[in-house]
């Protein structure tokens, strides 16, 4: 106090220290939240940013700059789906123009793929058969899920006979390998592109009955629920309004994680002979077309079997982004 | 029958099948619930008192099952109803409030739409209607702002709001009885009375009877206008409110009473009563509170007492009278 020149009231009464002391209490605060691992805390975050969100289009941005991996996802199953609708103005040539002439090229700036045993550009084939492909990955998955989802509610809401034998017939498609199942659909119905979606359909609606039957054995015990019917809502209408909805996460994952199951169904069946028939063409049909020409000129096969892969990959990383941001909490360990 | 009583219960029993054996959680239960009146059921977890109102609105389920008994809903038994009939009176004539305001709403959908659900269900209306008349009942359960509240979803609302919201569901229809099992239990003490001082409203304006279902005794005080105690299933007294406070008989709503913590009093410890709730599937052939009652004899381990008349109104299941028992107990002292 002798020298009230140097006198600064923000020292003076521990102003400074006051500060440093509420920072460190405020780390210390946070400590419950140093057991998470950084990614969970991300995670929680990201949940949190998306919950303040206002629209769609907000949540749809943050959910990109937060996983590049299912944002790059999304470009690439854009593109392949913009050049399947467009496949008349992006593909160069005819897909089923042949030109015995030029025989398995190989690679070149006319074909950027080469051509097929038959003279066709590869990459144009591609192009149209990626709409077999796209329409194969999404429709029977829509179906099988459509199904899954009724025969899993009513399973699991009715429970009793209905449980029984829904489940029962679940557990006897799910005893047999899938493709095989598959095949003899396929045999018994004839090959054909809406036969397809009826086996692939057939071969995947147990699973999603089974995950839905859960959703919904644990959703009907709900206040909520109880609620509802005390209100004197009939039981179709609690399990298709009230039940259905919060089973919906669930939905959306299997929808996207099924979908590369479906792809690759219907390359195997098509690679089998069974699938898509000439002069349709599909992907799994040119690895097959393809397979006889491995060691004198690749490119035939492994384009398309690349284009699979990456169709199939594109829709997983999508699918565990989709999962991610709908269950923050998944994978906590 | 007169339409003097919105609801008499008679002789009502509700039993659980389990492998054990069965276990009645209502035995011979009788109630009457005047119109306009509000009648309180009290007693410890497991005595019966949800179970009594769960069957009330034939929401029991299974392996519980109504043995027998009348349920007689304005002249009319709710038992000879059919299913179809009986969903019809749900949520209409008598609907229900729950205990857990935090899940008794449906997560995925906005508390408006909730409210015209429970509308929509049992009248034909337009939707400005709907919108209308569910804008009128949150201005009548006191939520501000109405409108704007109208679109929040449940996890947006605090729990008293989320009770408001609840009652007005409940509420919407103007039915005849209202089944409150425990509205205000998961509430603090502030929400509690504004809860409780808005029920009564409501039966003021509407005329609604309530059945109301609590464990606390304070709640009864202040509400109710018949009270009936519980134990074990059964009935064990009955009497107009303020009779039973000033002139309680049964030992056993002695104990209940002796055990509300008390503002005035200096205590160390609280009272309580000795044991537990027996379990159901072992009764005692007696009285079923003879082993926690401090004044139980061998007469009360063989022998059930009936409800018995000891003032107009006022029945009691005991051999004795409180008084009677106290004051031998004095005696020996």
């Amino acid at each position: 106090m002798s020298d009230l020149k140097h006198f600064r009231p923000d020292t003076a009464f521990g102003g400074k220290n006051e500060k440093r002391d509420l920072t460190s209490s405020a780390k210390k605060a946070q400590d419950p939240d140093a057991k998470l691992s950084a990614k969970d805390k991300k995670r929680i975050q990201l949940a949190a940013d998306l919950g303040e969100a206002e629209t769609g289009w907000d949540k749809f941005k943050i959910l990109c700059s937060e996983n590049k991996l299912a944002a790059a996802s999304a470009v690439i199953i854009l593109v392949i789906a913009l050049m399947a609708i467009f496949a008349p103005v992006v593909a160069p040539y005819d897909p089923t123009k042949q030109d015995l002439l030029h025989r398995l090229e190989g690679m070149s700036a006319a074909h950027i793929f080469g051509t097929d045993q038959l003279g066709r550009d590869v990459f144009s084939r591609m192009i149209y058969g990626a709409r077999v492909s796209l329409v194969i990955g999404l429709l029977p998955t829509f179906l099988s899920l459509a199904l899954g989802t009724v025969l899993g509610l009513i399973s699991g809401y009715l429970g009793k006979a209905a449980d029984f034998v829904i489940m029962r017939l679940a557990d006897i498609t799910m005893a047999f390998p899938s493709l095989l199942l598959a095949m003899v659909v396929m045999y018994t119905l004839g090959a054909g592109i809406v036969n397809i979606f009826l086996a692939l359909t057939f071969v995947s609606w147990a699973g999603t009955a089974r995950v839905i039957r859960s959703q919904t054995l644990s959703l009907r015990e709900m206040e909520y629920i109880e609620a509802a019917r005390s209100m004197g809502v009939s039981k179709w209408r609690i399990m298709f309004q009230h039940i259905l909805p919060n089973c919906l996460p669930n939905l959306i994952v299997l929808f996207t994680l099924n979908i590369p199951g479906s792809i690759l169904s219907e390359s195997s069946l098509s690679f089998l002979g069974i699938g898509a028939q000439p002069p349709m063409t599909s992907w799994g049909l040119m690895v097959s077309d393809g397979k006889q020409y491995l060691f004198t000129d690749p490119v035939v096969a492994i384009a398309p079997g690349v284009a699979i892969l990456i169709l199939a990959l594109a829709f997983n990383f999508l699918g565990d982004g989709v999962r991610d941001v709908l269950d923050p909490y998944l994978n906590k360990q | 029958m007169s339409e003097a009583n919105t609801l008499e219960i008679r002789h009502l029993r509700t039993v659980f099948h389990t492998r054990k054996g069965d276990l009645a959680a209502v035995n011979d239960v009788s109630l009457t619930v005047p119109k306009g009146k509000i009648v309180g059921i009290v007693g410890e977890s497991g005595c019966g008192k949800s179970m009594t109102a769960m069957s009330v609105m034939q929401l029991v389920r299974k392996p519980g099952e109504i043995e027998s008994g009348q349920i007689l809903f304005r002249g009319e038994d709710l038992l000879q109803k059919t299913p179809g009939e009986m969903q019809k009176i749900r949520g209409d004539r008598i609907s229900m409030i729950f205990q857990e305001p935090m899940t008794s709403l449906n997560p995925v959908y906005t508390v408006g739409h909730q409210v015209e659900e429970a509308l929509r269900i049992h009248e034909h209306l337009s939707k400005e209607e709907l919108h209308r008349r569910a804008v009128e009942i949150f201005e009548a359960v006191g939520i501000p702002e109405a409108e704007e509240r109208l679109k929040s979803y449940p996890h947006q609302l605090s729990g008293g709001l989320r009770q408001r919201v609840m009652i007005g569901m409940a509420m919407i229809c103007k039915p005849d009885l209202l089944i409150a099992d425990e509205p205000t239990t998961a509430l603090d003490v502030t929400i509690e009375a504004q809860i409780l001082a808005l029920m009564k409203k409501l039966r003021d304006e509407n005329g609604t009877s309530i059945l109301l279902i609590t464990h606390n005794m304070g709640v009864v005080a202040k509400m109710c206008d018949f009270v009936y105690v519980m134990y074990a299933g059964r009935v064990m007294e009955q009497a107009e409110v303020f009779e039973l406070f000033r002139n309680v008989q049964h030992p056993y709503t002695a104990g209940l009473l002796q055990s509300i913590p008390r503002i005035d009093h200096v205590v160390d410890r609280l009272y309580t009563i000795p044991g537990v709730v027996p379990n159901l599937l072992h009764l005692p052939a007696g009285c079923g509170f003879c082993t926690r009652c401090r004044y139980a004899q061998d007469r009360c381990y063989e022998e059930l007492p009936e409800l018995r008349e000891i003032a107009p109104g006022h029945f009691i299941r005991c051999f004795s009278t409180n008084q009677e028992l106290s004051g031998k107990e004095e005696s020996h002292a």
